[in-house]
């Protein structure tokens, strides 16, 4: 069975991070209209990812020996948190400080963490996370992308697909095929990472529903790497990859991507004066709903305190926070709509319809909707 | 302190059989001997101070027992009373042997006193009810007790025709109604917690076509939805429950109750669609847990009653946006770390 979660207090000593962050967004976000904002976390902005690095907000959870704060889990989401309810663009850096990063300190050989963790908590190295491929999206262990050992290193050759900031990122940690056969599963599989600047990389933007490009198709021809490219073991890309993931579920970036959104609704309702009590109730839904899931999330991050990888539980509140997630959009329209002669200011509308626009790849990413529901399935082992 | 406590109500639950006592009780039985047995264990007064007697726990120490009496659908008021009892305790206020439950509303009619579905006032001898800015205890012994008639419900509507003499009313600025609430929602989280349990297990016992039907993708997408559900139950009456005194604090016992009651439609209706119609027989002990599941979704208010009050409460709030109204009155006190 899944272990309970337990009601956390943020230590004393990350609560202190909170004031400097809001103090530093409140002054830089201060003119950034909602509709900007709501990006958040596909906002890509690398002189910003810049500004917090030198405040060492970037890499808290790394080393001090490579540059990081050497602080707890409960650091990085007091920090997280703040970035994502005010809106920040925090594209740029937040894979490598989420699970990049936190890969490489647990994978990485001494001149790998001396090379890249420096590197990433300066915002200097950007990652994305090479997994899906064109026929290998939720069967991720059928990635045909292979890796096969030369004199000097290893030829790399194969696409990848969906791979968020690939084409403005400096590295990628791909998951590819070192032996065997897409019938091997998840033997023969590894960890490789690719310097994007190398020839025979081509990363190609794809547009999407909301007429940004934040994702792209990548595609390798005979890209020469040089023997350091392995991370971790080579054939234990599989183990690797779900230890990633448990970092990549966890996070308070499962609950705030609509919090840009349910803010400026706020306001608008306070604006007008005497609130209707359908979008009253409605309100306390979401807050109470968000209470909840935000003590979860804390929870999660306590195990991750204590060293534990939380799978089962993370992908639990990822799912539940996703729901909620997409949830929200479509209530608040419905509250919006049930008023319909009423005038609602235009950034609110473009920050709704973002959110409903991108709202379906909240169940995508990091595992899909069906995944998680079926690791949770077999946390509880059913049908053992 | 608080284990100990929990793994004593476990055991002596255990030792009592109780979906066999459930059902007598509900059938009519006398619940006096259950409620003298839990009396005597001191149960009662775990949130009356030390030094008059009592335990001297705060509300989030007797989350494992408000979470046991849910799981075992205890018949009787033991939740209500021990807040109750520290009440009255607390108001310098004597306090009587028997079972008391409390009353979300108290209405004054030309029949008399009225209190409408009263949760528990079948087994109850007393019943602690708010009047404008009083608290008060009334006898059930003189009231007119007319149950619900709801198949195996314990809810009763109360009248006194006369202001029972001899009843003393004190000052109270406690919300009773989100303090009761409160307890609710751990009881709902416990009863939850058993229903989870009983669907998992089913699902592992229950073959068909060949196979344990928790080898289905359908079966197990449905009761990995339940699971989010019945976590985020507990969690939102971990909640509630997270208060230092013997009551929570209104704000989170809103939360817990609105969160609880909105987690009840889910998890029942998954329960009962995994069991199949074994699931819905009184031999079954399911139907225990699910009626309460229902009844108590609704006692003390139902999601919507509770989310509208966190609406109100945030509209009037200071902060401009929702992050610090939440991290500032709702998370977790900053000393239970």
């Amino acid at each position: 069975m899944i272990g309970t979660l337990s009601l956390t207090a943020i230590p004393a000593k990350d609560e202190a991070l909170r004031a400097p962050v809001r103090a530093f967004l409140d002054e830089a976000q201060a003119d950034v209209p909602p509709e900007v904002r709501i990006r958040s976390w596909m906002g890509f902005d690398a002189d910003f990812s810049r500004a917090l690095a030198e405040r060492s907000w970037i890499g808290l959870t790394l080393p001090p020996e490579y540059g990081g704060g050497g602080r707890s889990a409960f650091a990085r989401f007091v920090v997280a948190e703040e970035l994502l309810a005010a809106g920040a663009p925090v594209s740029a850096h937040w894979i490598a400080d989420r699970q990049s990063g936190p890969l490489i300190v647990k994978y990485g050989t001494d001149a790998q963490k001396e090379f890249y963790l420096p590197r990433i908590c300066r915002a200097e190295a950007f990652f994305c996370i090479g997994m899906s491929e064109p026929n290998a999206g939720s069967d991720l262990a059928s990635v045909r992308t292979r890796a096969v050992r030369t004199a000097t290193g290893w030829l790399l050759n194969g696409s990848k697909l969906w791979t968020t900031n690939a084409h403005r990122s400096h590295f990628m940690i791909a998951l590819v095929r070192t032996s065997g056969t897409p019938d091997d599963r998840h033997k023969g599989l590894s960890q490789v990472i690719v310097d994007l600047s190398l020839p025979g990389v081509t990363a190609r933007p794809i547009r999407d529903i909301a007429g940004d490009a934040h994702f792209s198709e990548v595609v390798f021809d005979d890209v020469e790497l040089a023997e350091d490219a392995l991370i971790g073991e080579e054939g234990a890309g599989w183990a690797q990859v779900t230890a990633e993931l448990a970092l990549e579920r966890s996070g308070p970036e499962r609950l705030y991507s609509s919090m840009v959104l349910l803010d400026t609704w706020l306001s608008f309702l306070r604006s007008r004066g005497e609130g209707d009590s359908r979008s009253t109730a409605l309100l306390g839904k979401l807050v109470a709903n968000l209470s909840v899931l935000r003590a979860m999330s804390l929870a999660v991050a306590e195990q991750l305190s204590r060293g534990q990888s939380p799978a089962v539980e993370a992908a639990l509140v990822k799912d539940l926070g996703t729901a909620f997630e997409q949830v929200l959009p479509t209530a608040i329209a419905d509250a919006l709509g049930a008023n319909p002669n009423q005038a609602v200011p235009d950034s609110l509308l473009r920050a709704l319809a973002y959110v409903t626009q991108v709202a379906p790849s909240f169940s995508l990413r990091g595992g899909t909707r069906e995944i998680l529901r079926g690791m949770i399935a077999r946390g509880l082992e059913l049908g053992r | 302190m608080d284990d100990l406590f929990t793994d004593a109500i476990e055991k002596l639950f255990a030792q009592r059989s109780m979906p066999q006592q459930v059902r007598a009780i509900e059938d009519g039985g006398s619940a006096q001997s259950l409620w003298r047995e839990i009396q005597e264990s001191g149960f009662a007064d775990a949130l009356v101070p030390e030094n008059q007697g009592g335990a001297g726990l705060a509300l989030a120490d007797v989350f494992g027992i408000l979470l046991a009496c849910g799981s075992h659908a205890l018949p009787v008021p033991l939740a209500p009373t021990m807040l109750a009892r520290a009440i009255l305790v607390q108001a310098g206020q004597s306090v009587p042997e028997g079972p008391i439950s409390i009353a979300g509303a108290a209405v004054e009619s030309k029949r008399g006193l009225e209190c409408p579905q009263v949760a528990f006032a079948r087994v109850s001898e007393w019943v602690l009810v708010r009047l404008g800015e009083t608290c008060t205890l009334l006898a059930i012994d003189d009231a007119t007790l007319t149950p619900t008639e709801v198949h195996g419900s314990l809810v009763g509507s109360l009248c006194w025709t006369l202001r029972p003499t001899g009843t003393a009313c004190f000052a109270s600025t406690l919300d009773l109604q989100a303090a009761a609430a409160c307890l609710f929602a751990a009881q709902l989280a416990g009863a939850m917690e058993r229903v989870f349990a009983m669907t998992v297990d089913y699902a592992n016992e229950r073959t068909q076509f060949g196979r344990p039907i928790g080898k289905f993708q359908a079966v197990q997408q449905q009761i990995s939805v339940m699971a989010e559900q019945v976590f985020a139950a507990r969690m939102a009456a971990q909640i509630g429950c997270d208060s230092g005194t013997h009551a929570p604090d209104p704000l989170r016992a809103a939360v817990a109750k609105a969160r609880t009651s909105e987690a009840v439609v889910p998890v029942a209706a998954i329960a009962h669609a995994v069991h199949g119609a074994i699931g819905i027989t009184e031999e079954y002990d399911l139907q225990l847990y699910t009626r309460r599941l229902y009844e108590w979704r609704t006692a003390f208010g139902s999601e919507s009653y509770w989310n509208q009050k966190i609406g109100e409460s945030l509209l009037r709030d200071r902060t401009e946006t929702v992050l610090p109204f939440l991290r500032e009155r709702v998370s977790a006190r900053s000393d239970t770390a």
